[in-house]
């Protein structure tokens, strides 16, 4: 019994089958990627994890409980960080700010009216915002402007505020879409190191073979909105319907 | 039954000033992507145009007048407008008279120069802005537009008479086979007037490359932008023409309620709540909503109705924006992306 | 002090000095002197400034903070009135149940709109707010006018008996604080100078000075940084595992309750309320004060407030006459030209000086007089270390 229990999951966008009939299942622990060409439904899936879509059948299950209508900060609560293909920041905010915010989300819920509390008194909140900027290596960086930051380092700070909530299961969007390779090597060497010394549970949408391989523990592969194939990636790399499938997309 | 028909004929002429104005609006919108809070300004400045060529054309001399004179005998001065001293008294009364269907070719090139003015100098400089700033500005636009107005023609409402040959009432009644709907003639022609105006709009927009063009790009803006097409002229031009559909439906309508500085805000704030219930950036949406709420606003002033929901005439239209946006975000005929959160 | 660093404790107390010495520093010119219609140190003035102060926060926490640009304050305004005069009418004569009742019930009619406004975002927002209070003046100018006077409003007459207020037959009542009425005013003159200083205007000003402290922690709060956060990026927040809705919700009430406090308080200096209170030019003219002023900014809503008060009554109190004193120094016809170029912008022309400069506030100067006065500082500043900087550049060429 995975920690995340994808069953049957179907999705329709007027005459088109976004997903149909989607079963996964992630298990504790472990770095699960979802791989496929393109529009084979990876971010309508990832969507319907995330409360973003309702999927029109199946259900979701995550650490025991059902996902299915529950607003997208309701999902976050139970556990679910989710990390974007472009980063999602607030842009306004500073650095530190920015880490801030999912420490309170975390410690008062969806909601809280401290109009009056001041935040210099949140001092536990700021040592445990700047202990994980540090392990991004942006401590320097706190009072920047976010907005004003390049693209790499806004992906490692949206990273942070997701890892600083403690997720039970991380969902990450290409995280290295669009990297140098140096950069997309470290990024794998902080995914591995979260993983293993967080005991964060990871699923991963990405292109780049390389950091499937060198992450996933297990692969799912999606092709025309249904789940070609679920297997570890040794399996996979022999796999002949695999090949196919991304064959296809190339001769397309 | 009589009721029936004669409120939608009462609600068709306001009906068809939100509807002109509405259709500029998401014209602009949709092409711009501009919001334009001075809109209502230039469906002003259009009725003004009326009464300022209705001015000119009234511009008199004195002229000793020797069959006439006053109390004490003494010889009498009277003024006489120069178009008579041009076109003869008859012919000259006459154009004085038509001044309102005049002033429609003579606001068209004030229009067009007002509107490529506001978008070369003011708008063109906020379409990478964020719509809180657009409204901001534009807002402030209307103010100092309106006070101009007011400044050169006082705050009062200035009576600006149709022709008398449209003085009269039409009997409509007798045409359907009813009793007591009688309708102005000038409400009819205004009706037909916008009529006309909104069908040489879409075919322009359906039938021209340039409307083409303005199409796609009020699907994706980017796009077209990118296939090399001067967007930039051409916005300029649909900006002019946005503007002078506003500024005809102000002439005319000039005639229907005594135009003053006030009456570009009065309409804009409607016209908005149309826009928005039509559906943002839908040209058939802004239309049908325009004459919709026209006639639901005079089915609203009914006796009857008022008499069982008081005041019901001043809120319907803003009720049923609410009612609209929060049951049907998109309005009657949004499509879909456009404008959502 | 009080809760706030250094930075927040000095403009809060400089605001505080302000306050206490406006009737002193806002007449500057002496009596009968040409330059005395520029003097702003009189009550009924000074009272317009502090209370439009307090609108302009209060809608600069909501707009400042969450940027939702609502188009529809100036009802909470109105309802907040008609609350008050209410309170006055019929219970008692005192300002402070007045001004509670005010805050209360604008607090619950911005909970009414706010839930269902805030469904929408952006302009959509911006157009059903504008709906809602363009709805509430139709209703209070029309069918409402049991409750709200119609047209001519409502006043306080010699008819009226509050409960508590023991007045006597066909006496007008008059708005006091147990007991000392806001009319009253002391007046202190020195040499040529004449300064008044009004109670009513310092009960006001007291009220805006809680208000503003209660902005400052609200913008300096975990609170505040929330509403930051809705203005910066929605999406990423609820992601986050926040609920934006209730966060907007709760700014918007408690901008709407600083609206109705500044309804009360007009009532309570002035006694009386119509239904233009809640036109929606006067919902635009808290958008602009806080535009003119700085959005965004602690001290910019007020700024923008007093500046916008003191130009309507300012400007608008300069005629044709007195540009002719002011140019006579100019040969004649020069004189009559001069006049001619400002006489559009005087007199009954200050909205069009209003429009003009809040265009050119927005086209220029997005962030108000304070990213004005930044800019002079920065300019400033920059010039000196220019010079510091050339000066050590020249000593080694020495």
């Amino acid at each position: 019994m995975g920690i995340l229990e994808v069953k049957g999951v179907g999705k329709r966008f007027g005459g088109l089958a976004a997903l149909s009939d989607v079963t996964l299942s992630v298990e504790e622990n472990s770095v699960h990627a979802i791989i496929g060409p393109n529009g084979a439904g990876k971010s309508t899936l990832l969507n319907c994890l995330v409360g973003k879509l309702i999927p029109d059948t199946g259900s979701v299950m995550f650490d025991g409980q059902s996902v299915l209508g529950r607003k997208p900060h309701e999902i976050n609560q139970m556990g679910i960080s989710r990390v974007f293909q472009t980063p999602e920041i607030f842009g306004d905010l500073t650095v530190l700010e920015n880490i801030m915010i999912p420490c309170f989300a975390k410690r008062d819920g969806a909601f809280r009216m401290h109009a009056f509390e001041q935040f210099s008194h949140e001092k536990e909140l700021i040592e445990k915002s700047e202990h994980i900027l540090e392990d991004v290596n942006m401590a320097d960086k706190k009072d920047m402007h976010a907005a004003s930051m390049s693209r790499g380092d806004k992906r490692r700070l949206e990273m942070a505020m997701c890892l600083v909530q403690d997720p039970k299961l991380l969902l990450l969007d290409e995280p290295t879409a669009g990297m140098a390779r140096a950069d997309t090597n470290n990024t794998i060497d902080l995914l591995k190191e979260i993983n293993e010394k967080r005991k964060i549970t990871m699923a991963i949408i990405e292109h780049d073979m390389h950091v499937v391989f060198s992450l996933a523990q297990r692969i799912t592969v999606l092709a025309q909105g249904t789940p070609l194939v679920e297997d570890t990636p040794d399996n996979i790399k022999g796999n002949a319907k695999v090949q196919e499938a991304y064959l296809g997309e190339s001769q397309n | 039954m009589e009721v029936i028909v004669l409120q939608v004929l009462n609600g068709l002429d306001k009906g068809s000033a939100y509807a002109l104005i509405a259709l500029g609006l998401t014209l602009i919108f949709g092409t711009l992507g501009v919001v334009n809070f001075a809109h209502g300004a230039l469906f002003m400045i259009g009725a003004f145009c009326a009464v300022t060529l209705n001015r000119i054309l009234s511009l008199s001399h004195e002229v000793i007048d020797p069959d006439k004179t006053d109390f004490l005998g003494n010889p009498l001065a009277v003024n006489v407008p120069y178009v008579y001293d041009w076109f003869g008294e008859a012919a000259g009364q006459g154009i004085i008279n038509w001044s309102v269907p005049l002033a429609l070719l003579f606001s068209i090139p004030i229009m067009i120069i007002v509107g490529i003015a506001m978008e070369r100098g003011l708008i063109k400089h906020f379409y990478k802005r964020p719509h809180a700033d657009q409204i901001l500005v534009t807002f402030g636009l209307a103010i100092v537009l309106a006070e101009i107005i007011k400044y050169y023609y006082g705050a009062n409402p200035i009576p600006t008479p149709a022709p008398p040959a449209f003085s009269g009432s039409f009997d409509f009644g007798a045409l359907i086979g009813l009793e007591n709907i009688i309708y102005p003639y000038w409400r009819i022609i205004y009706f037909s007037f916008a009529m006309i105006i909104i069908a040489a709009v879409f075919a322009f927009l359906q039938f021209t490359t340039f409307g083409m063009v303005v199409r796609a790009g009020m699907v994706d803006r980017e796009t077209v932008g990118m296939l090399g097409i001067n967007i930039d002229k051409r916005f300029t031009i649909m900006f002019a023409i946005a503007a002078c559909v506003a500024g005809l439906a102000g002439v005319m309508y000039a005639p229907i309620n005594s135009p003053d500085y006030n009456m570009g805000m009065h309409f804009l704030v409607l016209s908005f709540v149309v826009v928005v219930v039509g559906g943002m950036g839908s040209l058939p949406g802004a239309v049908l909503a325009g004459f919709l709420l026209g006639i639901l606003e005079s089915f609203a002033s009914l006796g009857v109705v008022i008499d069982l929901l008081p005041g019901i005439n001043q809120i319907i239209i803003y009720l049923v924006a609410i009612v609209v946006l929060l049951t049907r975000p998109r309005g009657l005929m949004g499509r879909k992306g456009v404008m959502e959160e | 002090m009080l809760g706030l660093n250094a930075k927040d404790a000095g403009l809060f107390l400089l605001v505080t000095i302000m306050v206490i010495l406006a009737p002193l520093i806002l007449n500057p010119f002496p009596e009968g002197s040409e330059l005395a219609q520029f003097n702003a140190g009189y009550p009924d003035l000074m009272q317009r400034f502090v209370i439009f102060g307090i609108f302009a926060i209060g809608f600069n926490i909501l707009f400042g903070l969450t940027g939702y640009l609502s188009f529809g304050h100036a009802a909470f305004l109105g309802v907040g009135s008609y609350a008050a005069i209410w309170m006055m009418k019929l219970l008692t004569l005192n300002v402070i149940p007045a001004i509670i009742m005010a805050v209360i019930f604008a607090g619950l009619f911005a909970l009414l709109v706010g839930f269902v406004s805030l469904r929408r975002s952006g302009i959509y927002f911006s157009i059903l707010t504008l709906a809602f209070a363009q709805m509430s003046y139709a209703l209070a100018y029309s069918v409402l006018t049991p409750l709200t006077g119609g047209e001519t409003g409502l006043q306080i007459k010699s008819t009226d008996s509050p409960l508590l207020s023991n007045l006597a037959n066909g006496e007008i009542g008059r708005a006091n604080l147990f007991g000392l009425e806001m009319g009253s005013s002391f007046e202190w003159g020195v040499g040529n100078w004449l300064f008044t200083f009004n109670a009513g205007y310092y009960i006001a000003g007291i009220v805006m000075l809680m208000a503003f402290y209660m902005s400052i922690r609200i913008f300096r709060s975990p609170f505040g940084m929330m509403l930051r956060a809705v203005k910066s990026n929605q999406q990423r927040m609820n992601y986050t595992g926040l609920n934006s809705k209730p966060y907007t919700l709760a700014a918007f009430v408690i901008s709407g309750m600083y609206a109705g406090l500044a309804g009360g308080l007009l009532v309570a200096m002035d006694t009386q309320v119509g239904p233009e209170r809640m036109f929606w030019t006067a919902s635009g003219e808290v958008v602009l004060m806080s535009i003119l002023g700085g959005v965004g900014t602690l001290i910019g809503p007020v700024l923008g407030a007093g500046m916008i008060k003191y130009m309507e009554n300012i400007i608008s109190k300069i005629n044709d006459n007195i540009l002719h004193q002011w140019f006579a120094f100019l040969p004649d016809g020069m004189e009559d030209f001069v006049v001619f170029l400002i006489h559009p912008f005087i007199g009954k022309g200050w909205h069009l000086t209003l429009g003009l400069v809040f265009m050119a506030v927005v086209i220029f100067l997005p962030g108000g007089l304070v990213e004005g006065g930044q800019r002079i500082g920065r300019l400033f500043r920059r010039k000196k270390r220019d010079g510091a900087v050339g000066d050590a550049a020249k000593t080694p060429a020495e």
